[in-house]
């Protein structure tokens, strides 16, 4: 048997775009704004975020919702702005604390609540609960219970829009934690070697479960470096401001959009609950997390710039009521809903049952 | 004195090959060094080296002659100094002795799972078997998915599995082929080989060794849609990947209510290939085929590869699909059909027979087959079924067989605990109780990692004869000890 030659040329589809790029330098966006209706769309969202998730853990306090239910509470700007500045068809997937992402993308809040109670209604029919909801209509492709597996599979998903030539990007989140996974540094190598579409999102809220990131992370100040080896080029941005989050985000997924390779933005953000319900937070002070609440607060931040653009207090009063009666609507769903039929327990297993 | 130059061995596996091409003539000066022939089997072509300095004196071997076995003296060398004969080729690998079929003291206990008779010394009829590996495969009865009066081809595994890949590829711009040195290498085995010239680099993909990383970039691909085949160069390495192949790949169309699939084909080869040890030498088939959510093959047959993995591509399911490298080189016939796609989960009766049923998959055939001849020079009719899916696993087809027979024996490589042949027993015992004439019983590999010594790692799998004593043993057989 001969050996065939190479298709001249061919070699170079994953790695046609450009020989490398200088990196960007980690700059301070220095107080990027939004127009006062982009702070108002940006109010309403994190809002819907913040008031959800609170009912989630009453929810949670009441015994309806079971197992794992880890609250997005405080990190809203992240996926907030993120979502902003993302375009229709790129794609979102994140790990599992993940209602807030599944909210921002625009899945139904009655949906997500009544997964999160196991009924038949939930967007995986009650089968996977917390952690594992997907939407392909609206991008989001999980909820992925296992840390780090967002990286290689968001990958994954860019690799496809390449193969496909759509021009679209995936947002990928993970968190602080998993920037310290091999799969992590596996997927920035391929992502970097073949120009994919692929914008990686650090979220730091600084605690991997309960170890603060500088006990269990080398060099924990600059994360946004974790790609420096494989050419990829990072930020640094203030995630409890949701306008910078938003301009940092359109600026990276234009780059990334345009060929130019993956890129890593790492958003300094804090959660104020546990990692999870049963967490008792002895790893962190009461006033540690009183401080964040207190003078970072994202919501809090955007409700501040809107008085000062001279919103009208009413109309946010009015926001927080509809808002309220969104999650709340949710709520009584998710608790008058069926759990699924028995039958389901069988079902899904393998696709072509149908 | 001479030395004489052998036929070298280019890989573990490698049995015979052809002498392509003599670099030198009788007569000639060599160095150590000097390229004095070329050497090719159906993967790969090797230039042979000196390793001694002297005038080649007799060339034993003419160019073109095809199955030279590899230790086979191919030419004879007068050494300068004439002193040790040592001459060899690229490998100075020992002899790749014919597995013969020889008693093995205490083999009962080691691979039988129940106590087993006494076989006595030695079953002299079992010896004059052909040996395993050196012979032409065990061809298995033809099979019912193909239409009466279709011409057969004959064909290697690697090709059938290459074909199909091809005409896949071909059909379905979707599909596309990643992994380690798939494309410009043309496969570590040689699986995708002519691919990348067909197909380009878009879709012929070479990885870096990172299965963890790569597996799961196939996975949100095809979460995208796309229909990855993902090659691993031995399932062995697979492991580094099993969180993607079984959180993410299998998991998540359940986990989504029936929303999310995955169409990718995990593939490459399992089991035991040849004196490459522990940590390249397992059978996972029955760990995959416990993981709801995937399908998993694992053929034995070229025409069973072939059409096993066009319908493994073409599944929305993930497949593991589990090949072996022994068979790779192995020649069957082939339908010659412009789409032969076979059913997944459905065995296959491989050699009909009344006495006594011989269950087994992948590379376990091949001592199987064999066991059957010897079992019917004997008087014992044998059927054999060839499980060719191991999930979802065709019972029925065993159930059936052995409502007819009374008796089973299952056969496999892989480790005895929590076996495959452990399930098919169980099932078994739980189906076809009363049809039972005999506790059904297991050939297994031995309960240890591969050894590398030849003879250890000979007795740490199973044998035709070992297969032979279980049938007789469940048929009450004794007299032939």
């Amino acid at each position: 048997m001969t050996s065939p030659s190479l298709t001249p040329g061919a070699a170079n589809f994953w790695m046609d775009q450009r020989p490398s790029e200088t990196l960007h330098e980690p700059e301070s966006p220095a107080g990027p704004s939004l127009s006062p209706e982009d702070y108002l769309s940006a109010y309403r969202r994190m809002l819907l975020v913040r008031r959800f998730e609170e009912k989630a853990g009453q929810l949670y306090g009441m015994g309806y919702i079971g197992g794992f239910c880890h609250l997005y509470i405080g990190q809203e700007a992240v996926v907030t702005g993120m979502m902003m500045a993302k375009r229709y068809g790129d794609q979102v997937i994140t790990s599992y604390r993940d209602h807030g992402h599944m909210l921002a993308t625009g899945m139904d809040p009655k949906g997500v609540m009544a997964e999160l109670t196991g009924r038949r209604s939930g967007y995986s029919k009650g089968k996977g609960g917390s952690m594992h909801m997907f939407s392909v209509e609206k991008g989001f492709y999980g909820g992925h219970g296992i840390v780090g597996t967002p990286a290689p599979l968001g990958t994954g998903l860019a690799f496809a829009n390449k193969y496909r030539g759509n021009g679209n990007v995936c947002l990928t989140f993970f968190g602080e934690g998993a920037a310290n996974q091999g799969q992590v540094y596996e997927s920035f190598n391929m992502a970097s070697l073949w120009k994919l579409p692929v914008l990686y999102i650090i979220e730091n809220n600084h605690y991997a479960m309960g170890t603060a990131v500088e006990r269990a992370t080398a060099h924990a100040e600059e994360l946004y470096h974790r790609g420096l080896a494989f050419g990829i080029p990072g930020r640094q941005i203030d995630g409890m401001d949701v306008a910078a989050v938003k301009t940092a985000g359109e600026e990276a997924l234009e780059s990334v959009r345009s060929g130019n390779g993956p890129m890593i933005l790492e958003a300094l953000t804090y959660r104020y609950r546990g990692h999870s319900m049963s967490d008792p937070a002895k790893y962190r002070t009461r006033e540690e997390v009183q401080d964040m609440r207190q003078h970072h607060d994202p919501i809090e931040l955007v409700h501040k710039r809107l008085a000062e653009l001279g919103q009208n207090d009413d109309e946010l009063k009015a926001i927080d009521k509809e808002i309220r009666t969104i999650v709340n609507e949710a709520a009584q769903f998710a608790q008058d809903e069926p759990e699924p039929d028995p039958s389901e327990l069988w079902t899904d297993v393998v696709a072509s049952e149908g | 004195m001479p030395a004489e130059i052998l036929m070298p061995a280019l890989s573990p596996t490698m049995e015979e090959g052809t002498l392509a091409k003599w670099h030198v003539r009788e007569g000639d000066a060599v160095r150590t060094g000097d390229v004095i022939a070329e050497i090719e089997t159906d993967k790969a072509t090797m230039e042979v080296e000196a390793i001694e300095d002297g005038i080649i004196q007799s060339i034993l071997v003419p160019e073109g002659t095809e199955h030279v076995p590899v230790n086979r003296p191919i030419a004879t060398l007068q050494l300068e100094d004439d002193e040790t004969p040592a001459v060899g080729g690229p490998s100075a690998a020992p002899p790749t002795a014919p597995a013969q079929m020889q008693p093995q003291a205490d083999a009962q206990d080691i691979f039988a799972s129940e106590p087993a008779p006494d076989f006595g010394e030695t079953e002299p009829e079992v010896e004059t078997a052909p040996a395993g590996p050196q012979a032409a495969p065990a061809e298995p009865a033809p099979d019912t998915e193909i239409p009466a009066g279709t011409e057969m081809v004959q064909m290697t595994v690697r090709r059938a599995l290459r074909d199909a890949m091809a005409e896949e590829m071909r059909r379905d711009g979707d599909v596309f082929v990643m992994g380690e040195e798939v494309a410009e290498y043309q496969g570590a085995y040689k699986v995708t080989q002519g691919l990348l010239a067909e197909f380009g680099a878009r879709r012929v993909i070479d990885t870096p060794i990172t299965e963890y990383g790569f597996a799961g970039i196939g996975v949100g691909a095809a979460f995208a849609g796309l229909r990855p085949i993902v090659e691993f160069m031995t399932w062995n390495f697979a492991l580094q990947a099993i969180d993607h192949i079984i959180n993410s790949a299998a998991k998540t169309h359940y986990m989504s209510g029936g929303q999310m699939r995955c169409p990718i084909v995990f593939r490459g080869p399992n089991g035991a290939a040849a004196r490459v040890a522990a940590q390249h030498s397992q059978d996972f088939s029955p760990l995959y085929a416990q993981v709801p959510g995937l399908k998993v093959i694992a053929p034995y047959s070229a025409a069973d590869a072939k059409g096993l993995l066009k319908a493994a591509i073409r599944e929305d399911t993930p497949v593991v699909f589990l090949e072996n490298e022994i068979l790779y080189g192995q020649s069957f016939a082939v339908p010659r059909l412009d789409d032969f796609v076979l059913p997944i989960g459905k065995a296959r009766i491989a050699r009909p027979g009344n006495d006594v049923t011989l269950v087994s998959y992948s590379r376990g055939l091949a001592y199987t087959l064999d066991a059957a001849e010897h079992l019917a020079n004997q008087g014992i009719d044998a059927e054999v079924i060839d499980l060719r899916t191991l999930r979802p696993l065709d019972i029925e087809t065993v159930l059936a067989s052995v409502r007819k027979t009374n008796r089973i024996v299952t056969v496999e490589e892989g480790w005895p605990i929590c076996s495959v042949g452990t399930e098919i027993c169980a099932q078994v015992t739980a189906g076809a109780f009363d049809y039972l004439d005999a506790p059904p019983l297991k050939v297994t590999g031995a309960d240890v990692p591969m050894p590398y010594a030849a003879n250890l790692e000979k007795l740490a799998l199973p044998t035709a004869q070992l297969v032979v004593s279980a049938a007789k043993s469940v048929c009450y057989r004794e007299d032939a000890a």
